[in-house]
């Protein structure tokens, strides 16, 4: 177009887009500033190595006596990291915790997505509520409170030590069953509402479908449901897997010395033992582990748009 | 799918024939409401049978209780002399083709055709035989590989049909099965659904609100409103011969007029009809008290036009002028007040290129025998 006539466009007929462009320049611009940025500034601290000084790890450019500067990153916190059997074993801890924990929230949140999707449409806003009001209280009060549960003294072993079950309490608290029931408290929720939001999309017509070709209730789940709500538990298992990879807090308070998670030790490293540059190594690593199950989802997400 | 029962002429004047689909007191209550109240229904072998009603009637109510879907209320549905009435839909010996198709999309046409097999558990090669056989039948060979998300509105109707004809169902329910499709579209699959039936012998129950549709695929329609059938018979029957206002007004286009019985002997009705301004003698097997009130009723297309008077004198006669009229191409619509201020509907085809009929406010006569007066009680 020529230039005079777009200045003889009317204001009004302005490119829509420009709007929405801007509309998402705001949170891209937040990530990038307030994400990548501080990631920048972790790779570079892993990259360095630890002194006691302010702040408390080497430049990334040494400045040589005739002035020049000279890059100076070298790998040998990741090395020292990878090499370190402790934290191969605390990597595959947090991977199997984070593992076993997604998969107990998929089979407990499930069956609760399906119900709340099959309920009557007046009760459903009331199920999903209920689902997501333990987030009205502080995460942190949550988990003292299962502390306050499980403990040695604690509600669950007075109750049964009362009741006569026991007669010995139970140690409950500081074991893998704790950061567990723990996990699976915490993270149910962003289990149950990628698959609720999934479920109630299902058309019931399928299912009929399904049932007059000859399909038991059983095999109708199977054979539709489960295949068609596919996508919502890729999105629940992530949303679940991805913070509990790196779960810090329940780790800490509830489990014991031995449920070495990755977050608990990147913990340490960087409060307790001030390594800065293994702690950064270790923040990386993690990353990097995360991207397989992201790149998976991307993966999905996109092959299914590609079919519908 | 071998086999072919061919629809004995016309089984359901027949006072020994068996049913094949014998439904009987059939209500489905959803609280206070009677979707569906007190139904009885004959339905015969190789019959294509429509339930037609607007929405709301209860007829896909109806439909799902037949397939299993819908627990009734009360009631009795057997099908080739089983009772079925409590049995789940994947027991049932018939299969739905529903109105949104429900094709599943996370398979292919061959494998959604081939679903109802499958969970029959028949031999693999028996399925790709008689699946590739279905596939041939509806014309999409070449689309087996395909998903849903790939095929045409039309291209699903068929898969659907397909996967519902393929366990070689006793009855096939089709829910509205071409109502999704658009108008030329829709015309061609009507006589495509008709020549499958006839093929398979298949027995057909479909449910629709649209009466040309009905009128075009059926051996007979059940006229549905209100959870109730108003008028069971052969579309020809439906049409011209309706016995009552429901299905007279509902089925075509008609015009109603109110009258009163003056008279009458045995086999005849003496009418007077204030709306037409005249007196009409009709035959009429029942008596009918003097006072009554009842209504006639005329079609448009019976109804002759013309800006002379007719010659007959044996005819009904009105004089009137042109309110309002409709050219469709084939035929045109016109709407006709009569001196008492009597709309009336007439419907004429236009058989000449360049031939002028009545214009706006032009002087017309309508004139009809009176043997295409229908009379109606209630």
């Amino acid at each position: 177009m020529s230039p005079e006539a777009a200045a003889e466009r009317p204001r009004r007929r302005a490119d829509p887009q420009a709007w929405l462009r801007r509309a998402l320049a705001l949170p891209y611009g937040w990530l990038l500033l307030f994400l990548l940025g501080p990631f920048l500034i972790v790779l570079k601290i892993s990259l360095a190595d630890p002194i006691v000084a302010q702040p408390p790890y080497t430049p990334l450019f040494e400045v040589a006596e005739d002035g020049a500067r000279r890059l100076a990153a070298s790998l040998d916190n990741y090395r020292f990291v990878l090499s370190d059997r402790l934290y191969l074993y605390t990597y595959l801890n947090s991977l199997k915790l984070a593992a076993i924990s997604t998969l107990l929230c998929l089979l407990v949140g499930y069956p609760m997505a399906y119900g709340i999707a099959r309920a009557h449409p007046a009760r459903r806003n009331l199920l999903l509520m209920l689902v997501v009001l333990p987030f009205w209280i502080s995460f942190l009060l949550r988990v003292y409170a299962w502390m306050g549960l499980l403990g040695t003294n604690g509600t669950i072993n007075e109750l049964l030590l009362w009741a006569g079950v026991i007669n010995a309490p139970l140690k409950l608290l500081y074991t893998d069953t704790a950061v567990f029931l723990g996990m699976v408290y915490s993270y149910l929720p962003f289990m149950i509402l990628p698959l609720y939001a999934n479920l109630e999309r299902l058309d019931p017509d399928l299912l009929e479908a399904a049932a007059d070709l000859g399909s038991r209730p059983r095999q109708v789940f199977r054979d539709v449901t489960l295949p068609l709500s596919f996508p919502g538990v890729v999105a629940g298992c992530l949303l679940v897997f991805i913070p509990a990879m790196g779960e810090f807090v329940i780790p800490t308070l509830l489990g014991g010395p031995e449920s070495l998670m990755i977050g608990r030790v990147l913990f340490e490293e960087f409060f307790a033992n001030r390594d800065w540059p293994v702690a950064g190594a270790d923040a990386v690593l993690l990353l990097a582990i995360l991207l397989v199950p992201i790149g998976l989802f991307q993966y999905f997400e996109a092959r299914r748009e590609d079919e519908t | 799918m071998e086999e072919r029962t061919p629809l004995a002429s016309t089984p359901w004047l027949d006072p020994d024939a068996r049913p094949f689909v014998r439904i009987e007191g059939l209500s489905k209550h959803f609280g206070d409401f009677k979707a569906v109240d007190a139904i009885d229904l004959d339905i015969y072998r190789a019959e294509l049978f429509s339930i037609l009603g607007a929405s709301g009637s209860g007829k896909t109510t109806l439909l799902r209780m037949l397939a299993g879907l819908e627990a009734p209320t009360s009631g009795r549905i057997e099908i080739d002399g089983v009772d079925v009435t409590d049995a789940p839909p994947y027991e049932r010996p018939l299969n739905i083709m529903f109105q949104s198709y429900a094709l599943f999309p996370h398979m292919t046409v061959e494998q959604n055709v081939a679903y109802g097999l499958k969970k029959d558990r028949t031999p693999g090669p028996e399925i790709q035989r008689r699946v590739a056989e279905i596939l041939d039948l509806v014309q999409l060979s070449s689309h087996a590989r395909a998903k849903p998300s790939q095929i045409s509105g039309g291209q699903s109707q068929r898969v659907a049909l397909a996967r519902a004809l393929i366990k070689q169902p006793k009855v096939l329910l089709l829910d509205e099965p071409l109502a999704a499709l658009d108008k030329k579209l829709r015309e061609h699959t009507q006589f495509e659904l008709v020549n499958i039936q006839d093929q398979l012998g298949v027995t057909f129950v479909v449910v629709t609100h649209d009466q040309e549709e009905a009128m075009t695929l059926s051996t007979r329609i059940a006229v549905m409103n209100e959870g109730r059938f108003t008028q069971i018979g052969t579309p020809n029957e439906i049409y011209e011969h309706p016995c009552n206002r429901f299905t007279a007004d509902f089925v075509g286009k008609i015009n109603l007029f109110e009258a009163t019985v003056i008279g009458g002997g045995d086999a005849e009705v003496t009418l007077r009809c204030e709306a037409l301004d005249c007196t009409i003698t009709l035959p009429h097997a029942a008596p009918l008290a003097a006072g009554a009130a009842v209504s006639l009723a005329v079609r448009p297309e019976k109804i002759f036009l013309a800006k002379e008077p007719p010659r007959e004198t044996d005819r009904t006669v009105l004089r009137g002028v042109v309110l309002d009229l409709g050219y469709f191409g084939g035929l045109s619509l016109y709407r006709i007040e009569t001196g008492n201020g009597t709309v009336i509907e007439v419907s004429a085809q236009n058989r000449q290129r360049d031939a002028r009929g009545p214009e706006w406010d032009d002087e017309v006569y309508l004139s009809w025998d009176a043997s295409n007066t229908i009379l109606l009680g209630e």
